[in-house]
Order: structure tokens, then C-alpha cells, then sequence
């Protein structure tokens, strides 16, 4: 069914088909809609969950990580600020190895405070044991909803998916609904091997774990998320086959004949992408990479989509405020260190606080990564574009 | 009325070679809480001595299904087991009737859990909330919490030179939580055993959010001998220091009324922690616990008989 859906609506729409057992959330903006509709399809009876509308997102998340421990399945909606009220349990949760999956707005972090877009909130949150996947779209973030349930249930681990706030969540796009049976199907039950309402067979669950066995408990969670990046595929794969829309952790767009490249996440690869084909109509050889999944991070896959080209511009929509640059810039000079081909790379830090990019600035973007090709001079690595002052 | 014979001859729900110190109150909480529960029950603990002398890995005293997941939180914890128990139960995954019980010492109760508490209670999730309430930070060494009374010495309200402990009087937690209209509420302690069975298993009957606030005297935070703690348990409720009273359906009901009110320095001067005012260069820390304690304890007579008086006949 082909509809008109803003980003909340799409991944509301996806968590109904799913009709988790068990939803704990607390509104905020711009992800308030998500939780405003999800509420009104319990009081319609479109569903069967369990709604614990909770007095906070700390207990929001407490709550999510007890359902999941008792076998349910589980989900909850958040941005920026409650994420970040979430952070301490975030990483209890994953250390239960409980699969949550959050639909998330990416919204900056306070202070100052502001309700617009940037990326700060979740890379705040990439040490947490959380897989993370970024969408383009509001397309992207119904389908990858759907398809978090079922990687977070296979790899016992938790998982958010982002949409950017306002130009995803609040932007109307044509959207592609699966068959609500179809959801259910695809996903099947959830398999549970230890649950805390088996009183039978009690277990003891987040015991007190000291010198003698916490480190090996620390390094098998570790080896989850290690190993998890082939079920994301494979799931990935299996959602394709079934509904016909494929998407790949790392996405590459024009950059097999590529000289430079733009690397980005979210909705700012989606403007990218017009100006690529704006540039190549020009002729000018200028590709595209995209970092969907960003936890865990798919060195291989990104290893090889940026040595496919000379230069790569990595736009970064936070600061790790550290000297360093932005974190998608950090992470990728820190997998090319053993590289052969090695890209001259530069560092956009942009649209913090939700400031505009258009697709003449990315054009401008890909014009100096070109005259970088030329020269071979990088002489600023990391820039703020856009920013008065600079 | 439980009877010790019947209690006894349960297999034990939490049971021995943990680490709780010798006289531990909060342990017996943990043991005569379980013992009392007619039904199967899933327990989770908030971070503190309860946890953390339970379960330290790979062991556990806990022979009940148990969680454990932050310090602030357990309210929120077992909101969220207990809908997912309605989820699972709806859909005809999980047949039999089961009990939810959160643990959480003072710390995790009147300071930084009670918003977790506050919304739990609101949302009605049927949940047995027992406080063990031994009026500080015993875990991290003995630190004030909201619970701590007037004069009490603690590693941050000490006895100094020139402030004889803390200066501030107990919050009265369970009043709060009866603000709130839970479907059951109550004070209890270890000393009285029976009471404070018969009040588990009226909570775990009522069909709502519950709440037993449990007196848990702690020998090495209050600082008296080890084999006292029972004795001390009783001190509290002989002078009033710890009233036992029950609140349901709007009514108050005094459970346990001592026959003669005794001074509360005769609960006092058995505590190191309040060695220090009976020394002190006047009797005012002294004179405002007394007035607090007074206070509540006449003002909870007239609630109570403000319920005789409805009573038919």
C-alpha cells in the first residue's frame, strides 16, 4: 500500500504491524507523535500491547528493560534529551542483553537548548552496546524498524533506529506499507530461554559481578556486537527478498568511477545524492557514501567504499568536542591507518542545531574535495561549514 | 494469623550463605516477606546492601525468579515485568498467577527512586513495593538519606563539634505514598513478625499498587550489638518511633499499639548513632525527634479513630 506518511507516522505505522507486547514511553520532541499515535492505537484497539506510559524516559527504559527480561517483546520512542536521561540504563540494557528496539529522533543536545536536528544525542550513545542505523528516509525508517525487532531478537542485543529530526520526522514522503500480516510473519514470536515469569526455572538476573567474572561477561557482549554485523545483512537480505526494498550497511551511490566522495548519515545523504547527479551532469566524477549502520561500525564494507576513491569529505553532524574532529571522521581515519590506497580526507562539521544544508553547499563541497584531488593538499582537516565566524 | 509452624516448613524462598552482616534487618525482610507469599513471586532489588550481599556472582540467594537493574529504578523495573506478565498472560503465554514484589532500601525509596515509586503507584501496576528502611546510605558506609531522623549521627550528617548530626527530621514516606491512594499501604518491622506477614499478604491480595514501608534496623549503621536487632525492632514500635498501621480502602488502622508509650531516649540510648546528643550541650535534637514522633503518633490516633467512628454499631 503506497501512502503519504512524515517519518513519525511511518514508524508508528511500523510498530503497530509489530504490535509489540509491551510499550514504555514518554514523549518529547519532535519524537512525541510516535508515542501520541502509538497511545491512540491502543485506545482503538488496533493492538494488544501493554502501554506503561511512563513518568520519564529513565523509567521508560527501566520498564522497557524488565518487559524484555520477562520474555516480551519490546519497544519505545525517544530524542536527544531523553536519550540522554536514558544513558545509565542503555548500557544495563544491553548488558542484559535485552532487545529493545527504540524508534529515535535524532535531536541536538542541550545546551544550548534547541529541538532541531543533529546527530549529537545518538553518537553520545555509541559506547552503550546499542546497534544503531541511521535512515534516509522515511521509507528507510518504517522499513528498518521493522527489521530491528528481528536483528535485536536474533543477536540479543538492543537497537535504535534514527530519523532526523523535522526533515524526516515531520517531513511528508511517499511511503511503501507492507501487509500488516505480513509484519508478524516476517518477524515470527520471540524465542525466549530465560525468562523472569518461568518460576519454575528462576534465574537471577544483573547480580553483582566483580574482579573474578565480570570482564568475561563484559567480553561475551563484546563478541556480540562483534559478530552482529552478518545478521544485520542477513536480515536485511531476507526483508528484501520478502518486500522488494534492499538496503546495505554501508550504501555506496555513484562511486565506482568516483575520484572524491562525500561521506554522511541521515537525511543529509539524501541531498547528497541530487548533488551528485547535478555535479556529474557537469562531469565531474563525485560519488557518495553512506554510513547506515553506525554501531556496530562495518569497517570492511567502509574500508573498501572509501579507498574506491582519491579524496573523501566526511560530514559530521556533531562534535566529539576534543580536538579530533567529528566522529564519523575519528572512527574512518582510525580504519584507514592500515590501509594501502589511503584517501586525503577533510572533516565538515555542519548543520548542528538543526542549521540548513542545501544542495549547493554539498556542490561547493564536492567542488574543493576536487580541487583537493588536484593539488593534494588538504589544509584544514576539520572545518565547521556553515557556522558565522569561520 | 500465620503460624511460625507453618512458616517454618516452607521451602525457602531467600535463603542462607549470603553476606549480610551478622543481625542484618534487611535480610530478614527479604526472608519473612517471601515466607509470607502464598503465591509464586518475582522479585526485583534495587542497587543496595540487599542486592549486593544476594548476589554476587555465581551465587544467589534468591530461589525466586529476581532482577536486578539500576539504583533509581526498580518501581520502573517491575512496571515493566508486570505488563509484560499482562501482555503474556492475554495472549496465553503464561497461564499461571503470579506476584510481583520490588525490593528497595531507604536510599532507593525516599530519595533517588521516588519518582519511579510516585509513577508506578499512579499507573496502578500491581506491584508489592517493600521499603526496607534502615534511615541511611548503608551500602556506600553509612551516608544521610530523606529516611535519616533528627540527631542521627551518619559519615555526612557526623557528630561534630558544633552540629550534633542531622539537623533535618524524617520525610514521611508513607503518608506520600498514601496520597497517592495505593490499594494497600502500611509500616511494618522484622520485630513483629506476625504483623508484618499478615500485611504481605493482605498487599499481595489487594488488586493495585502496594506499599510496606519495613522498619530495618541495621547494626553497623545504628551501631549496636549484632544480636539486638530484633530487640531494637521492637524499641521503635514501644515508643512510637515507628507506629504500625495499615491504610486501605480511605481507613487507617493501628496494628500494634503499645500498652504504655515509652520516652523515645529509651530507643535512643541503645544506638551508638545517637550516643553523641546525650552528651550534647542541651536537649533540643533530643526534644525534636520527641515532638516529631508525638506529633505523628496523635495525629495517626485521631485518623484511626476517625474510622472507629464510621464503623456500624
Amino acid at each position: 500500500m503506497i501512502v503519504a506518511r512524515t517519518g513519525n507516522e511511518a514508524m508508528a505505522e511500523a510498530m503497530r504491524q509489530i504490535n509489540p507486547d509491551v510499550v514504555a514511553a514518554y514523549p518529547i520532541t519532535p519524537a512525541t507523535e510516535v508515542v501520541q499515535l502509538f497511545s491512540s492505537f491502543v485506545h482503538d484497539g488496533l493492538v494488544d500491547t501493554e502501554f506503561v506510559p511512563a513518568e520519564s524516559e529513565h523509567s521508560a527504559i527501566s520498564a522497557c528493560a524488565g518487559a524484555a527480561a520477562a520474555g516480551a517483546r519490546v519497544m519505545t520512542s525517544t530524542a536527544s534529551q531523553g536519550l540522554a536521561l536514558m544513558h545509565e540504563i542503555l548500557f544495563i540494557a544491553a548488558g542484559l542483553r535485552a532487545p529493545i528496539v527504540i524508534c529515535l529522533v535524532n535531536r541536538s543536545l542541550s545546551s544550548p537548548i534547541n529541538i532541531h536536528c543533529d546527530h549529537s544525542d545518538t553518537l553520545a550513545s555509541r559506547d552503550a552496546g546499542w546497534i544503531q542505523i541511521y535512515a534516509e528516509n522515511a521509507q528507510e525508517a518504517y522499513d528498518t524498524t521493522i527489521q530491528a525487532v528481528k536483528i535485536a531478537e536474533e543477536a540479543l542485543l538492543p537497537a535504535l533506529v534514527t530519523t532526523d529530526a523535522f526533515i524526516i520526522s515531520h517531513g511528508m514522503e511517499r511511503v511503501e506499507l507492507v501487509d500488516d500480516k505480513a509484519v508478524p510473519k516476517f518477524l515470527g514470536e520471540r524465542k525466549v530461554k530465560h525468562s523472569l515469569l518461568d518460576v519454575d526455572n528462576p534465574v537471577t538476573l544483573g547480580p553483582l559481578d566483580l574482579q573474578d567474572y565480570f570482564f568475561e561477561h563484559k567480553r561475551s557482549e563484546i563478541d556480540a556486537m562483534n559478530h552482529v554485523l552478518p545478521t544485520i545483512e542477513k536480515v536485511q537480505k531476507e526483508y528484501g527478498d520478502k518486500f522488494g526494498r534492499y538496503y546495505s550497511t554501508v550504501e555506496e551511490y555513484k562511486l565506482d568511477d568516483a575520484d572524491v566522495a562525500i561521506l554522511a548519515m541521515g537525511s543529509t545523504a539524501g541531498t547528497a545524492k541530487v548533488a551528485v547527479e547535478r555535479l556529474r551532469e557537469q562531469g565531474k566524477k563525485v560519488g557518495l557514501i553512506r554510513s547506515r549502520v553506525y554501531r556496530p561500525f562495518p569497517q570492511t564494507a567502509m574500508l573498501k567504499a572509501m579507498t574506491k576513491v582519491k579524496v573523501v569529505g566526511i560530514m559530521d553532524r556533531a562534535d566529539t568536542l576534543s580536538t579530533l574532529g567529528g566522529h564519523l571522521y575519528t572512527e574512518c581515519r582510525s580504519i584507514l591507518y592500515d590501509a594501502d590506497n589511503r584517501p586525503l580526507l577533510k572533516n565538515y562539521i555542519y548543520g548542528l542545531g538543526g542549521r540548513d544544508i542545501s544542495i549547493e553547499e554539498i556542490e561547493a563541497m564536492y567542488d574543493e574535495l576536487l580541487t583537493i584531488q588536484k593539488s593534494g593538499q588538504v589544509d584544514k582537516n576539520i572545518v565547521y561549514y556553515g557556522v558565522r565566524g569561520e | 494469623m500465620a503460624k511460625l509452624k507453618d512458616l517454618a516448613a516452607q521451602e525457602e524462598k531467600f535463603v542462607g550463605g549470603h553476606r549480610g552482616c551478622a543481625g542484618c534487618g534487611a535480610t530478614i525482610v527479604a526472608r519473612q516477606v517471601l515466607l509470607a507469599a502464598e503465591q509464586p513471586v518475582v522479585v526485583g532489588a534495587a542497587t543496595g546492601c540487599l542486592e549486593v550481599i544476594s548476589t554476587i556472582f555465581p551465587y544467589s540467594a534468591w530461589n525466586v525468579p529476581y532482577i536486578h537493574n539500576a539504583f533509581e529504578n526498580v518501581a520502573a523495573t517491575m512496571s515493566g515485568v508486570e505488563a509484560a506478565y499482562k501482555a503474556l498472560k492475554k495472549k496465553g503465554k503464561i497461564t499461571k498467577d503470579l506476584r510481583f514484589i520490588a525490593f528497595g532500601g531507604d536510599g532507593g525509596t525516599y530519595d533517588i527512586g521516588l519518582q519511579a515509586l510516585s509513577g508506578m503507584i499512579e499507573r496502578r501496576h500491581r506491584v508489592l513495593y517493600i521499603c526496607y528502611n534502615n534511615e541511611a546510605y548503608m551500602n556506600t558506609g553509612i551516608q544521610r538519606s530523606s529516611a535519616t531522623p533528627r540527631g542521627a549521627h551518619t559519615t555526612t550528617s557526623p557528630a561534630g563539634k558544633v552540629i550534633p548530626g542531622k539537623l533535618q527530621l524524617r520525610k514521611n514516606l508513607t503518608e506520600i505514598v498514601i496520597a497517592h491512594e495505593p490499594a494497600y499501604a502500611a509500616q511494618a518491622t522484622i520485630g513483629y513478625w506476625n504483623d508484618l506477614v499478615t500485611k504481605v499478604r493482605k498487599a499481595l491480595d489487594a488488586d493495585g499498587p502496594s506499599f510496606i514501608n519495613v522498619y530495618s534496623p541495621c547494626r553497623l549503621g545504628w551501631a549496636y550489638a549484632p544480636e539486638k536487632t530484633i530487640k531494637v525492632s521492637k524499641l521503635a514500635v514501644e515508643t512510637c518511633v515507628w507506629p504500625l498501621y495499615e491504610y486501605q480502602d480511605g481507613t487507617y488502622h493501628i496494628t500494634v499499639k503499645p500498652k504504655e508509650k515509652k520516652p523515645i531516649t529509651e530507643f535512643l540510648n541503645v544506638q551508638g548513632r545517637f550516643g553523641h546528643l546525650f552528651q550534647w550541650k542541651d536537649d533540643i535534637p533530643i526534644k525534636e525527634y520527641q515532638a516529631e514522633v508525638d506529633f505523628i503518633w496523635n495525629r495517626l490516633l485521631k485518623r484511626s479513630e476517625v474510622q472507629k467512628s464510621k464503623e456500624p454499631g
